[in-house]
């Protein structure tokens, strides 16, 4: 046994931000599999996917091209010659060309993204309810670290990091994607950065999914803040609990016509709370409030218009954007209250 | 209490809270007026105690006594009514502050089940400023934990062994356990108590345990508290149990004589024998009745909580 003169020294507690960070890497270690591995697996097989179609589409143009019915432009080519497709495109055509390469590419990088919604939704529902069930509560409450601290992190989690690394495996998949592309082009003798890289424009493609997080954190936040709410609250099947109270709420307004008292419609009432409370997660659900400058839609072109940095920036002037970012906190901060004081048998 | 060791203790005490708050008074947990209900059950009945710091004290009683529910309550993790310092600091308020000093193992399967040996010690490492890791490897290191094992692949012994070298390697000041070894086998249980006293339990420490297992801590406690229907019925040092209380047996020709001394339990043996038990009964007296002896302190215990589920 020790002496009596021991005497304890005053020990420092670790500083706020790396507590802060390892509460962090405590969530990515316990979620490695739906933050980091779903994305990029679903790009992957995203991918996999395009070369698969691609591949059913060489073997079906090697066999029409060798019964002779493949003609472009009135020139019969043996094989596909991309060399020449170019030559003979205009510029109203590159820039039909140029809007196709970059839908094409967003939509390849979709995957990663509604698997992310998903992850999203599945993480905040248990962030809270699977440590009670399992009891870990009482482990990680033995330790000096605030319910603010620890139910802040989930949230970060749901909104920062989850969020980020899905749209890096977005990213990656888009190049890949490209990639792709680059060999197809090359096999078929045609020049790339002509054909792809030039009038295509992935670089700013990749840099406004990049630049979405700040938008899908505040955006995402009233559902994130609802489903940990009810994460620290149900005593059993969050799940139930989360979707019903909403729809229920929808279904009893929709049937009493309760918002005609405030001179609205019903579908006021699904679109901003209902809705606001249990999709906000999928990126890209604020395009019904973003501003587009001009509602022309015709051709591929018009998807520029459709994820331009400036629309998506616009709904940061909305108030459904802040007032719901507020709503989420609001229920963040009730979740702390709930994680302090519910007792666990 | 015994006073000589208690004041080399209070010296200590004294020197080392100069400057915090609990130096008024010396207690580590100081509890008054417990309130606790549930929705249908009192659980804390104006529960009152005092603990003193350098102790290793039991809190047992039967099932539903308020066990669980007294250290929850010293732990922060309820609120109720009353009037409590842990540490000097109240648990409801002040928790965030008070967990630096306090650890506790809740129950045996309360480890994330997911964690990794080696990211459990680097979580509780970086969080813990009196984590000790050189400590918490030496524990380790005569187990068989490796450390890229999940929890969920070790046995319940193993969890514990991983759990208590945690908990150990952080310099508390007072310790919180709760039915620590339940569903643990004897070799298990064995090791987890003379660990905790031959390399953590020193002057400067408390430890408050829980057990059903009265009869494997009772050589270990300094201290003793029965509980019963969420008040403390007995709230003794070890030493003044066993001055205080007298197990006698009796034989079948004294009964009448012995009965007149009125023993606070009695139950027959085979062979005419009686065993009595005596509260402040001086020895000389109970010596002409028969061979005494110090009762146990499960005997001690059913004695007590006699009528508790009728």
């Amino acid at each position: 046994m020790n002496a009596v003169v021991e005497t304890r020294s005053p020990v420092a507690a670790p500083h706020a931000t790396a507590t802060f960070k390892l509460l962090l890497k405590r969530e990515f270690w316990e979620h490695k599999g739906g933050f980091f591995w779903a994305p990029l697996v679903a790009g992957a097989i995203g991918l996999l996917m395009t070369i698969m179609a691609i591949a059913v589409g060489e073997v079906a143009m090697r066999r029409a091209a060798r019964s002779g019915e493949l003609h472009i432009e009135g020139v019969q080519v043996n094989g596909l010659d991309l060399g020449m497709l170019t030559q003979k495109l205009g510029p109203e055509e590159m820039r039909h060309l140029a809007g196709g390469i970059d839908l094409s590419l967003f939509l390849s990088a979709s995957w990663p993204l509604i698997v992310l919604a998903f992850v999203v939704f599945f993480y905040c529902l248990g962030a809270l309810y699977d440590e009670r069930k399992d009891r870990s509560v009482l482990f990680w409450k033995s330790l000096p670290l605030s319910d603010r601290d620890t139910v802040l992190s989930k949230a970060a989690s749901a909104l920062l990091v989850a969020p980020a690394l899905a749209l890096l495996a977005a990213v990656a998949t888009m190049l890949g994607f490209m990639l792709v592309l680059t060999v197809v082009v090359l096999l078929h003798g045609g020049n790339p950065v002509q054909l792809l890289w030039g009038p295509g424009s992935p670089l700013s493609v990749m840099s406004q999914f990049l630049a979405a997080l700040p938008v899908y954190a505040l955006w995402a936040l009233p559902t994130v803040g609802w489903l940990l709410l009810v994460s620290a609250w149900a005593r059993s099947k969050p799940i139930l609990w989360a979707l019903m109270i909403p729809l229920f709420a929808g279904l009893f307004v929709s049937w009493f016509d309760l918002m005609q008292v405030f001179n609205l419609e019903t579908t006021w009432f699904w679109k901003n709370i209902v809705a606001r409370l249990l999709t906000s997660v999928f990126p890209g659900s604020w395009v019904d409030v973003a501003q587009f400058e001009h509602i022309d839609v015709e051709g591929p072109a018009a998807f520029r218009n459709l994820i331009s940095l400036k629309a998506m920036y616009s709904t940061l002037l909305t108030p459904q954007l802040w007032i719901g970012a507020a709503v989420g906190a609001a229920m963040i901060f009730g979740t702390i209250r709930l994680r302090r004081w519910r007792d666990e048998g | 209490m015994n006073a000589m060791q208690h004041d080399g203790l209070r010296q200590d005490e004294l020197q080392r809270d100069a400057d915090s708050p609990r130096s008024v008074s010396g207690a580590v947990v100081s509890a008054r007026g417990l309130r606790k209900v549930y929705k249908n059950k009192v659980a804390l009945d104006g529960t009152s105690f005092e603990i003193e710091p350098g102790k290793i004290i039991g809190l047992i009683g039967p099932n539903g006594a308020g066990k669980t529910t007294a250290l929850k309550a010293i732990l922060g993790l309820i609120p109720f009514e009353g009037d409590l310092r842990v540490l000097g600091m109240d648990p409801r308020t002040q928790r965030d502050e008070l967990m630096r000093d306090v650890c506790f193992i809740a129950d045996v399967a309360v480890l994330p089940r997911w964690i990794r040996v080696r990211e459990a010690i680097e979580f509780v490492a970086g969080v813990h400023p009196r984590f000790d890791r050189a400590r918490c490897d030496r524990f380790l290191a005569n187990t068989q934990l490796k450390p890229d094992m999940r929890v969920r692949e070790l046995s319940k012994g193993m969890i514990v062994q991983l759990h208590l070298a945690l908990v150990m390697a952080i310099d508390a000041k007072l310790l919180v356990l709760d039915e620590p070894t339940l569903g643990l086998d004897i070799l298990y249980r064995k090791q987890f108590y003379q660990r905790l006293l031959e390399d953590y339990f020193d002057e400067q420490k408390t430890i408050l345990i829980t057990t059903h297992q009265v009869e494997e801590i009772e050589h270990i406690l300094t201290d003793v508290m029965f509980i019963r229907q969420g008040k403390i019925v007995l709230d003794a040092s070890m030493d003044e149990v066993g001055e205080r209380y007298a197990e006698v047996m009796v034989d079948g020709g004294q009964l009448e004589s012995a009965r007149v001394l009125k023993p606070v339990d009695e139950r027959a043996l085979p062979f005419g024998k009686t065993v009595m038990l005596f509260d402040g009964v001086p020895q000389a007296q109970l010596q002409s009745l028969g061979e005494v002896r110090t009762p146990g302190l499960a005997d001690l215990f059913v004695a007590t909580m006699k009528g508790t589920y009728a």
